[in-house]
This record gives C-alpha cells, structure tokens and sequence, in this order.
C-alpha cells in the first residue's frame, strides 16, 4: 500500500479492497473478513457506475469467505445470499443462480430447485426482459433438475417392475418430470451456445420416449447449425446416437469426418480408422491412413497401443500388396523431420521395450518400413525380442528384411 | 397592491408577486423579502427600505426541525472544534474569545457580498458565543475587539446590503432542497468566492487562533488529531442539535469524504488573515513553542536523535536568521515575507545538521559511523558515541512498524457514522434500508473475524515515537555523544565531514510550477531518503515538502557561496 497523504473516502476503500485480495489470496479467511466489515460501509456510496461496483464486490468477496471460512455454515451462507439479492436488481438473477450452483455443490438439490423454481417467476418490468438470459439458464437448469427427478423415478419403476409391483403414482409422477425438464430444455437448445449436458438429457428423454426423430433433428441442428459454436462433443454425441440406432457406415463416416477436421487427436479416431479401414472404397481407406497420422502426431498418442496397431495393420497391407505406396509417401512427406526424433528415438526405443512390449512390436514395423530396417528404433527392438526369442520379432524382423526396398521408394 | 415603497435597485412603485408571495420589482426583476401576508399586517414604520423578517422565525417545520442557516452551522462546527482542543489542553481563551472574534470578523466582512439575513438572525447567530466583550486584560496581546471596524449595537448591517440578484428563482431558496434555509443559496452565490466557507476551512480559522495565541500545537499537530478522531471533523454534524435538519445540498457542505490536507488549510488560513485584514500576529520568539529551537528540540527527542544535536540546530537557524521574529512571525497580507510553516522548518533544520554532520550520500555515513564504533570499543565510561548505523537499525524497525499500523488503519477507516444521512424524503427509506444492511453485514462478517478488538482511538499525545533512556538495550540514544564523528580544530569541535552536497543548485520559481524544488527518490542517496522519510511520516507531509524546505535553508545557509560561483557542480566545501 503505498503511502498516500491525501486520503478519500474512495481511495481508502481502494486501499482496503486490496488488503482483502492479498489475505484472500494467502487463504487468510479471518483476516479477509476482517477487513471486508471495513469495506461494506461502501454500499453506501453505491452510486457507481463502474464496471464492478461495491455491491458485487461484497457480494463475490462474501461468497468466497463464507465458502472456505471453517466457522460459517450452510444457514449463513444462505441468508447472506439472501441479502445480496435484495442489494441490485440488475443483478438479482446471477445471484439467484450462483446461488443455486452452490446448493447443488452442497448436495442439497432439494433447496436449489425451490430456488431455481422461485427465481423463474420472478418478474421485474423492463429488468426480465434485459436479464433474459440468465432466466433462460435459470429455466434450464431447473428443467435439468426435474430431469434427475425424472431418472429417480424411472429408476424406481423399473425395479417395481422386476418385483412385479406396479405404480401409478410413480409412473405419473415420472411422466409430469419429463413434460416440465422436456419443455425447459428444449428451449435452451434451441438458443445458440454450448449445452452439452442439456442436449444429452434432451435425447436420453427423447429416446426413452421413442421420439428418434426428434432427436435426431436436434442433434443435428446441435452438430450442423453454423450459429452454434464449434463444438466436438456435439459430433461425437450425434455419431453415438447413430450408432446405437444402427445408422449407415456412410451417416456414421460423414459425422466422424468433421470431429477428424475440428480434432483430430480425438479419442474416436481409432474407431473412425478401423471403421475406414474395411471400407471397400479406395477413398475411405485413403482417409483412414490420413486420420492415424493425423492422430499419432500428437504428443497423447505416443505410448497408444491400439492406435499403432491401427497404424501398423494397415501400412502392413500396403507393403504387401504393393499398392498404394504412394499413400504411405504422401503422409510419410510431412512428417519425415520430425518423427523419428518425436517417436524413434534410440531412448524411446528402449523406453518403449522395457515398459509395453506390445507397443515396442507395433511400432518397431512402423518404423522398419519408414526408416529401413537400419533405423536405430527398429535394429535395437529387433535386436532385443530375438534376443528375447519372442517369436513375432523374429517374424517382423524376416518382414521388414524382405520388403526394404520398400523404404527406398517411400525415402527418395 | 397595497405595496407602495420604491424599490430599492430601481426606485420604481411596480410590483409584482411571485409564486412564493413574495414581492418583486416588475421593472428591474427586484426581489424582496417582503411576503404579501407582512404587509397586509401593520408593520413597519422605518421607511427605508430593509430586508424584512419574515415575523416571527418558523419554529417548526412538518418534520420537526427548525430552520436554519449554513454559517450557523460552521459556528456550531467551530464550537464543538474549540470545545475539543481546550480538552486537549489549548487555553480556554482560544474558544471564548479569539476564535469567536476571528469568526465574528468574518461574517461581518463576508456580509457584504451575502446577504438576505433579516436583522433579528444576526443578534441571534452571535448569541452562541455569549462572550465578555471586555478588552484583553493582557497587554502583549492586542485585543480583535478594538479592531472591529463594525459595532454591533448599531445593527445597521442592513445598510451595506446588497438585494439578492434578480433572478427569482434564487431567491426561493427551497427550489433546492436542503435543510438548511440557505443551502443551495450558498452553494450558487458563492461560489465564486474564494473565501467561502468550506469544513477544511474551520481548521484553518482553529489553526488562525492556535497561531495567534502562540499555543505548544502545530499544524502538523492539528491535522493528526482530526484524522485521530480527537477533534470534530468527519461527521461532525452528528453533534448539531436534533431540531437541525441536514439533507439535500447541505450534505455538499457539512459532509467531509477527505482528510485535510495540510498545504490546503494551510494556504487558507494565509488567506483567511489577509481576508480578515489582520494585524500583524503576537511575536514568535525563541521562548514561544514554535520557535525553531524549540520544535527541533521536539522533533530531535521524537527521532531518537542525541542531545548534543540540538546545539548545531540552533547553529543552524542563528546563521541562516531564521530564528529572528521577524521571520517567525505572520503578517497577513505581506506578500514580500516567506510565509513560515513551523514544523516543516524545524525537521528541515534537522536534515541539514544531519546532512552536515554525516553527508548523507550512502558512503560516508555508514564510514563514519564504523570509526565511532571503534571508538567506542575503547570508550567504556562516559556516553558512548552516536553510531549511525544503530540509530539507522532501531528507526527503521520502528518505522517500519508504525506505518505498516498506519496503512492498515488508514485500509479500515471507517467514514460512515450512525447518523445517516439523505438528500431527500424520497430516498430515506432506501439510505435506511442500506444502513441496517450494512450494519448486519458488519455483524456478519465481524464474527467471522475472529478475536480482532476494535481498534481503539488512541490516546492524544504530541508525540508519536517514545524512547526511553531506561531501556537496558540502548536503542534510546537521547545522551549519545557527537564527539565520536567530531574532531578538534583550532581549540573547536567541527565535523570530521568537509564536504556538504546541496539538494538543488537552483530554487524554482514558487509561482510558476507552485513549487521551489521538484523531489524525486530515484535521485538522491537512499540515506537522504529514509531521513526525509522519518520526518514525513511524523508530519504527515509528503517527503518533496520537507526536501523543499530544506533547500531554502541551504540556499540561505550557503548563499555566500553560492552566489560567488554561478556555475559549479554540487558539492561544496564547508
């Protein structure tokens, strides 16, 4: 703090703000609050129109204090919230959902959906219609909630249902869940933004209902509309669903295409090779030897397994059948400077071989047909299974000897 | 109708009404404060034309309160301000007579550009400060009363009178709300008025009177205690009376959102003199409290410094003059004397003995000091010699202390009071809706706080550092000895130091940048620093106030040599 000799009101109270911040900082919760009772008396002066005022800075400060200070309770925590609402109206719907994400971090889901449900009908003049917004996360969220709900009671139907015992109550109880979270939910979705967890309940009611166009649609329009972000998990959810409803190679392809072109290092890339790999179309096959590049060349891959084993099986039907060696040069092209360093090195090499085996075996052919049988990964893995007397390095070995000439036509 | 004076401004009979019943001029827009209902009454036979009460006062408003002016409530102010410093132990003459003659004075010269007061509201206002009007029995201190160009008995005040201007809309002075009958009046007339009445301005008249009475307080004095809490400042109007309404424009004057600045009440209260058109203030004299010799001696005990300093400070202010009451002593209006403020002198003084006696350039103080301590090894009776280096260990720690407490409690200052306060009826609900939040989010958070005491106001005391010669550890150096830094010369003692560095090799022009010399820390020795420091955080001042003074005192103190070499580098030999 530095030594200032003309003291205001708002100076001093600047000055006490960051006091607040350092104690927060260091986790000194007695002595943040300490300094916060000095701070408060600026909800008098709260005529600011800055861009954080007092008001919400009490308000976040307070919530951070109460929520890691060992003395304060669930009741106070709550009736402090229930103050903050009271002090700004702009601001009164943020509160009220916060507030609601912190029952809910409490376990106590009973409370944030009273909350959520008493903040919905919340009317305030012009005040709901700038708020729009967060009263349409407010409904959402409370339309997730009765999803829950609706999850516990299918739940217990389902286990009367083995039992023989048949209710009614449940069953309506159930239904009247899945028309209030249905309508709430459908509603977010249909606002651009990223709502995964949303979209998922969406469908799981839309399916459980029978409703499979429906939610298809949405998953489409989630996957496709270009008003909605870029979202990977909005591909991988639709890939799912046709895949559970037994779609076409093609739909399935089409759907993990674009999760290849926005990411390529996803974790379905391995299904999407295999799945191009049998295509009989010499294009699919293409695309599956650029897909596990493509997912190799990134650092969570190295150590992969199934991913160069992905790799191998195919670059291994190549070089057999002698066609298409030109693939192999292609991908091979942008990678030959720095792969041997990120993949082959000699210590990766005896890295690979002492901790997995599997993957030193996989990635040595890898390596036997780019390099040649002289690169340094391959003679030492080589060397060390024969040695070993592993019976399929003695194969590899006899493999990549009989196809180096391979190697020349891909290096030159 | 019934009206038939001439209007004072145009001397033409044709009047009008305006919505608040009052009567205006129709050829010069005129008004009076004269309402139709004191007319219709049998009033008054005097036929000159005067401001008219209203009758009698309205005691009572809707809301219970009186009506009052502005400058009553600064006399209220000023009185619960006086009230406070005589509990600190300043004479009971400063509140009985000198300030309320200095305020008196004002009003009357302030009068003339102000007013609409009806003659009973002045014998009123004065009653607050029921005081004998006899002349001083002292004789040193000339009376304010045979200066007083105004006799009250007369009461003709209304002659010198101007009307309020002719735009009528100010004249209904409840068009803006405030409490007070005059609020927005006073805020709209004056303003252009340099001398009007602010709240930093009733330090500068307590400050005036302290002055003139020569009392053992300075200025620096003054405003710690205010910020202290020991003197009425923040929230005074706490202590108006119930009956006294404040909220609208009122709360622009009364409500204070700083702490005073000293060069503000300072240069007011030079103004304010001037204004006053005082004589020349009671002679600062080497036996009065603010007489450099004295306020060194002062600031020497409070920074731990040895005794024998004192001898070279009153060195120091013989060959520089300044101890000379015509220097020390305030002439109002005298633009051709420097203006003295005591207690920036006096530490100034101090830094050019320290500077003379150890340099202060980060080398030769620290050597110097290394050779006491030698020294002392061999001097086992006797006062041990002064080492630097210790003095420099126990300040620092201390100070370090001090305004790390001082920065907290500056972070928790609270400015609210329990009185709140509102602009209007409309929003009282809302201020007091605020207030209990505020007050159960204290609670709140306060327990949470652990078991934190509230600070408490400490005491008053002159001094803020204490040391004692009693302490076994020897961090009080009060009877320290110079003679280990000092050396024998032609039968003297002088400093073993010959050189002296000046802080600046030219004074600024003080009305052109409003300053004689520019400080910046960056660039002078971190040893000159940390002195300055010391004296800052004890005067509440900025460190570039000292350093300016202690360039004049250079200036003067060197001024031969100066002036002989017009182009050379800083150091200088002694």
């Amino acid at each position: 703090p530095s030594h200032e000799y003309k003291l205001n009101f708002k100076k001093s109270k600047e000055v006490c703000l960051s006091y607040i911040q350092d104690a927060m900082l260091q986790k000194q919760w007695k002595r943040a609050a300490e300094f916060l009772t000095f701070y408060i008396e600026s909800l008098e002066k709260d005529f600011s129109t800055e861009y954080m005022g007092p008001s919400e800075m009490i308000w976040r400060i307070g919530t951070e204090i109460l929520c890691h200070h060992s003395n304060s309770s669930m009741k106070e925590f709550n009736s402090f919230i229930e103050q903050m609402k009271t002090l700004g109206v702009k601001r009164y719907l943020k509160v009220c959902l916060e507030h609601a994400f912190h029952l809910l971090c409490n376990g106590l889901i009973d409370e944030a959906y009273q909350n959520l449900s008493l903040a919905e009908s919340w009317r305030f003049g012009e005040q709901t219609i700038i708020q729009n917004k967060e009263l349409k996360l407010i409904q959402a969220y409370r339309g997730l909630l009765d999803y829950y709900s609706w999850r516990k009671q299918k739940n217990i139907l389902l286990e009367h249902g083995q039992d023989g015992f048949e209710d009614l109550s449940v069953e309506q109880e159930m239904h009247s869940c899945f028309r209030k979270a249905a309508v709430s939910l459908k509603e977010i979705i249909e606002i651009p933004g990223v709502w995964d967890l949303f979209v998922k309940c969406y469908v799981d009611l839309l399916e459980f209902y029978g409703d499979h166009n429906e939610a298809r649609q949405v998953l489409n329009e989630y996957a496709y509309n270009s008003k909605f972000p870029a979202n990977p998990n909005a591909h991988v959810y639709l890939y799912q669903f046709l895949k559970r409803h037994g779609e076409s190679k093609k739909s399935l392809t089409s759907a993990l295409k674009i999760l290849h072109d926005i990411v390529p290092s996803h974790e379905l890339m391995i299904d999407f090779n295999i799945m191009l790999q049998k295509s009989k179309k010499r294009k699919k096959r293409r695309l599956g030897l650029e897909v596990i590049f493509a997912a190799l060349d990134y650092a969570g891959w190295k150590e992969n397994v199934k991913a160069w084993s992905c790799l191998a099986r195919q670059m291994k039907q190549i070089v057999m059948s002698e066609k298409h060696l030109d693939w192999i040069k292609q991908e091979w092209n942008s990678r030959k400077d720095w792969w041997p360093a990120f993949h082959f090195s000699r210590y990766l090499a005896k890295r690979n071989w002492q901790e997995n085996e599997s993957l030193s075996y996989e990635k040595a052919l890898v390596a036997g047909i780019l390099l040649g049988k002289d690169c340094k990964y391959f003679k030492y893995i080589s060397h060390q299974g024969c040695k070993a007397q592993v019976k399929r390095f003695r194969i590899l070995k006899k493999f990549v000897n009989k196809h180096s000439p391979v190697y020349l036509r891909i290096s030159s | 109708r019934d009206f038939n004076e001439r209007c004072a401004q145009c001397s033409e009979v044709n009047w009008g009404l305006t919505d608040g019943g009052r009567f205006y001029c129709r050829s010069c827009h005129n008004v009076t404060e004269r309402t139709r209902e004191v007319v219709n009454t049998d009033f008054v036979s005097n036929a000159r034309i005067q401001t008219i009460s209203k009758g009698l006062r309205k005691q009572e408003k809707t809301d219970g309160g009186c009506e009052w002016y502005v400058c009553e409530g600064f006399q209220l102010v000023l009185k619960k301000q006086a009230e406070a410093l005589e509990a600190l132990g300043v004479c009971p003459q400063m509140k009985d007579e000198i300030l309320c003659n200095f305020w008196r004075r004002y009003l009357q010269k302030t009068k003339q550009a102000y007013c609409n007061r009806p003659a009973g509201e002045t014998v009123r206002a004065f009653s607050v400060c029921d005081s004998s009007t006899d002349v001083d029995s002292e004789p040193e201190r000339p009376s304010l009363l045979r200066l007083l160009s105004l006799s009250e008995s007369e009461g003709d005040l209304q002659t010198d009178c101007s009307f309020v201007s002719s735009i009528s809309k100010i004249s209904e002075s409840t068009s803006v709300y405030s409490g007070s009958v005059d609020g927005s009046l006073y805020l709209m007339k004056n303003r252009k008025e340099k001398l009007r009445m602010t709240m930093p301005m009733t330090l500068s008249f307590c400050y005036m009177a302290l002055l003139w009475l020569r009392e053992p307080m300075t200025l620096s004095d003054l405003l710690r205690f205010v910020v202290e809490g020991h003197i009425p400042y923040l929230n005074v109007f706490q202590h108006f009376p119930e009956k006294m309404k404040l909220y609208g424009v009122d709360l622009k004057i009364f409500c204070v959102e700083s702490w005073p600045v000293y060069e503000e009440v300072y240069y007011k209260m030079l103004e304010l003199a001037a204004f006053l058109e005082l004589p020349r203030f009671p002679d600062i004299t080497d036996s009065c409290f603010l007489h450099p010799d004295m306020l060194c001696m002062k600031y020497l005990m409070e920074a731990n410094l040895p005794d024998e300093l004192h001898n070279w400070t009153c060195r120091v202010v013989k060959k520089t003059c300044i101890g000379e009451a015509d220097f020390l002593t305030l002439v109002p209006g005298n633009k051709s004397t420097r203006n003295v403020k005591y207690d920036v002198l006096a530490v100034a003084v101090i830094v050019v003995v320290l500077k003379l006696l150890f340099l202060l350039d980060d080398h030769y103080e620290w050597l110097l000091s290394d050779f006491a301590e030698e020294r002392n090894k061999n001097n086992q009776e006797g006062a041990p010699y002064f080492e630097f280096k210790k003095w420099y260990k126990v300040i620092k720690c201390s100070l370090d202390a001090k305004q790390k407490k001082l920065d907290e409690e500056r972070a928790k200052y609270l400015w609210r009071c329990e009185k709140p306060l509102f602009y209007s009826d409309k929003k009282k609900s809302k201020v007091l809706k605020r207030r209990q939040m505020v007050v159960n989010l204290q609670n709140q958070f306060g327990k949470l706080s652990g078991s934190v005491q509230p600070a408490e106001k400490p005491n008053p005391s002159s001094f803020q550092f204490t040391w004692s010669e009693e302490n076994a550890d020897g961090s009080c150096f009060y009877g320290h000895s110079l003679k280990g830094i000092l050396q024998e010369k032609c039968g003297l003692l002088t400093t073993m130091n010959p050189d002296y560095w000046l802080c600046t090799v030219k004074l600024c022009n003080e009305r052109m940048c409003g300053h004689l010399a520019h400080y910046r820390e960056a660039e002078f020795p971190q040893s000159y620093h940390f002195v300055l420091s010391l004296f800052s955080f004890l005067l509440r001042v900025q460190p570039s106030y000292i350093h300016d003074e202690v360039c004049v005192i250079e200036h003067r103190l060197f001024h031969k040599k100066i002036r002989k070499k017009p182009k050379y580098n800083a150091g200088l030999r002694k």
